[in-house]
């Protein structure tokens, strides 16, 4: 196994275990950090892809996917804080107002 | 300057209308009656002006175009007026008589909290009146038609709530609708074929060398079933007895002087082309004299002041319509014409009785008034002399030359005809004075409440009635069938019975005087000889007192299948079945399938995401398959 399949391999694990964490936690919290955990996976690929074809483009672009991730935590952080606020809980099963 | 002047004459009752039922019952009393009665008399005034214009030009009618309404490939639909000497002699009546009507019914309805409301309806119909007469072409006219239908329906019904008059202004509407099916249907025929609906025109196609490509019976039966629901005639009689629940002075105007003579007039105006329907000219004056012969008998059993009245209506009618059909067009508008003054005399005075004995239109309980209120009764026995037909009174001319051409036109004219209308005008003559002795001459049968409050009406009624009584008096000495003879040629008579032209006056004459003295025998000493007589006659007088039962066969042949159709194939099996079914039906479908689908709702946010990346994989996998 050479370095990119072992680093996309790597990037793939990393995405699964974000998943399956926003899949079963029921922290809010901990729901996010697993979304940044799955971030990660993918801007893992890109950079891998990007040293493979031996292009710069690739690692640019992560350094956008960073801003945008910084500011969708910012707004995220300061929704949880809010919502934790309210019912002093971070269970997401707590937060079902809107079921049909 | 000659500018407009027929728009105008349209407009002012129109501007009545808008003023009195916009502003009317802000402004209060004292603007109503100004503004009601003084745009009709204006209109009068404008009238006579056109009038003596007509007469001074050397074109046989005055033309105007108001308004182009569409312009539809070749043709152009024009809101056109027509003056020649027809509409000009009803353009007159129509003011004439209804700028007095509107003046006595300042007096009339001065109580009445619905006054606003009454004028502007009053003008309201004047306008369409107007229209109607004016009109140059059969769809100006139809507007018109339908517009006094409308009037009239609001005015039957004017106090409404009192359901048995609403019913009777509906009874008047779906009638007249029947009526104007066969109207609609005439000028359909002839817009195709002709390809034009103006009156001056129709009458030249068919007057021209080439015969039109439509039969003139067909078109002028078609249109004559109009006429016979606008002038109540058989089959479409029933409404005008019940339309006089309406107030008198609306029955003196629209249900005796005016409206109802539409149809008169349309056949009049529409004269070449009857001229060449045989055909429909002999169904119309059959029609005509059996509605004059049938309605006559139901009036001589009438106990209701306004009911004799609205029959003797009906009847005259007739007889126009028997003139009509022997084409004796002129004549018949004469007696349009001649009728107009002594009915407006003859209802406009019953309104003045009724106002008298506070309400009571039972003759039974009147009699002796004569002393009581002088003015209504001399008015209203010169023209009752008048309908009855006894000379030198306006009624006595017009009948007179109706019974000549009925006896003597070439056009169709018979003995049969005329014996039957000799007839009719006996019982006329028999029930108007029956109803003048009855309620003015015999001894009094009031209450001695009711007694006590009657009263002559004020100057304003009497006023009017003092100047319908002389026009009614006077009117005959104008032979309008002369004036009319550019516009509507006479028939031709037949020489041969010539010889016999003065006998028949002295018959007609002796006519008169005999219904005059059989109500008198009858009559003057009350109602017990007329009692007697209808025991003896019970079967008889059932049967015209029932009015012949049309009423009862219209319900049960027309009326109860109808609403048993009505109520339960299109109530039940079409609208609740059908209509309400399918669609609770939908409904129900997308309740039951939005409840079922609301279950993967569950608020469990991992769920949702779940499914999500199911769909993901799934779509992931499938891309894979297809490459």
């Amino acid at each position: 196994m050479d370095r990119t399949q072992l680093l996309l391999t790597l990037s793939i694990a990393l995405f699964c275990l974000g998943l399956v964490g926003v899949m079963i936690r029921r922290n809010a919290l901990v729901m996010l950090m697993c979304m940044e955990l799955m971030l990660n996976g993918v801007v893992l690929s890109l950079v891998t892809f990007a040293a493979h074809s031996g292009t710069l483009s690739g690692a640019v672009l992560v350094f956008l996917v960073f801003v945008v991730a910084a500011a969708e935590i910012g707004i995220a952080i300061p929704i949880v804080l809010l919502l934790a606020r309210q019912r002093h809980t971070l269970d997401v099963g707590a937060y079902s107002g809107l079921k049909g | 300057m000659r500018m407009d002047l027929l728009t105008l004459i349209v407009l002012l009752p129109l501007a009545g209308f808008f003023l009195n039922g916009l502003l009317g019952p802000r402004l209060g009393k004292g603007f109503v009656s100004v503004v009601g009665c003084g745009l009709p008399i204006l209109a009068f005034f404008a009238t006579l002006r056109a009038f003596t214009q007509l007469q001074a030009s050397d074109a046989g009618a005055l033309a105007e175009t108001a308004y182009t309404w569409a312009i539809v490939g070749d043709f152009r639909f024009e809101i056109a007026f027509w003056f020649d000497r027809l509409s000009a002699l009803m353009t007159l009546i129509v003011t004439g008589v209804g700028s007095l009507i509107h003046i006595y019914s300042t007096g009339y309805m001065k109580d009445d909290p619905g006054y606003a409301r009454y004028f502007s309806y009053l003008n309201l119909f004047l306008f369409f009146m107007l229209l109607l007469v004016l009109g140059r072409s059969l769809l100006v006219c139809f507007v018109g038609w339908e517009g006094v239908g409308l009037a009239s329906y609001l005015l039957i019904g004017f106090w409404f709530d009192d359901p048995a008059k609403a019913a009777a202004g509906k009874k008047a509407f779906i009638t007249n609708r029947i009526g104007d099916a066969g109207f609609l249907l005439g000028m359909f025929l002839i817009y195709h074929a002709l390809g034009t609906l103006d009156f001056d025109a129709i009458n030249a196609a068919f007057n021209g060398p080439v015969a039109p490509a439509v039969s003139a019976s067909l078109v002028g039966l078609l249109l004559f079933v109009g006429a016979t629901g606008k002038s109540a005639q058989i089959p479409l009689h029933v409404w005008l007895p019940d339309a006089m629940a309406g107030p008198t002075p609306v029955s003196a105007l629209i249900h005796a002087a005016t409206m109802v003579t539409a149809g008169i007039y349309l056949v009049a105006r529409l004269n070449g082309l009857y001229l060449h329907a045989p055909e429909a000219s002999q169904v119309i004056a059959v029609v005509g004299l059996a509605t004059a012969f049938f309605a006559a008998t139901i009036a001589v059993v009438q106990t209701d002041i306004k009911k004799v009245l609205a029959y003797s209506t009906v009847s005259q009618l007739g007889l126009m319509f028997l003139a009509l059909g022997v084409g004796a067009y002129g004549v018949a508008v004469f007696h349009v014409y001649t009728h107009a003054f002594f009915k407006a005399c003859l209802f406009l005075g019953a309104g003045s009785v009724i106002h008298a004995m506070s309400g009571e239109q039972d003759i039974r309980k009147m009699g002796g008034l004569a002393k009581k209120i002088p003015i209504t009764f001399v008015t209203f026995a010169v023209a009752t002399a008048a309908i009855a037909g006894i000379p030198p009174l306006a009624g006595f001319f017009s009948k007179d030359e109706i019974l000549w051409f009925a006896f003597a036109s070439e056009y169709g004219g018979s003995p049969v005809l005329w014996a039957l209308a000799s007839f009719s005008a006996l019982l006329t003559s028999f029930y108007m004075f029956r109803l003048l002795w009855l309620t003015f001459l015999t001894p009094s049968r009031m209450d001695h409440e009711a007694e006590h409050h009657v009263h002559e009406s004020p100057v304003s009624m009497t006023g009017v009635l003092v100047v319908l009584a002389i026009l009614s008096a006077i009117g005959g000495f104008f032979h309008v069938y002369d004036f009319l003879e550019p516009v509507m040629p006479m028939p031709v008579e037949n020489e041969a019975l010539e010889h016999l032209k003065l006998p028949l006056i002295g018959i007609a004459i002796a006519v008169a005087f005999a219904g005059l003295a059989g109500a008198f025998l009858v009559y003057r000493g009350g109602l017990a000889t007329a009692e007697r007589l209808q025991q003896r006659f019970a079967g008889l007088h059932r049967v015209l007192s029932g009015k012949y039962y049309v009423d009862e066969l219209y319900e049960a042949v027309l009326g109860k299948p109808l609403h048993w159709v009505s109520e339960h194939v299109f109530l039940n099996v079409g609208d609740r079945t059908l209509i309400d079914g399918s669609l609770h039906g939908l409904t129900s479908l997308a309740q039951r399938t939005a409840g079922r689908l609301s279950r993967v709702e569950t608020g469990n946010l991992q769920f949702y995401l779940l499914l999500a990346v199911i769909g993901v994989a799934l779509s992931l996998a499938w891309m894979w398959g297809n490459g």
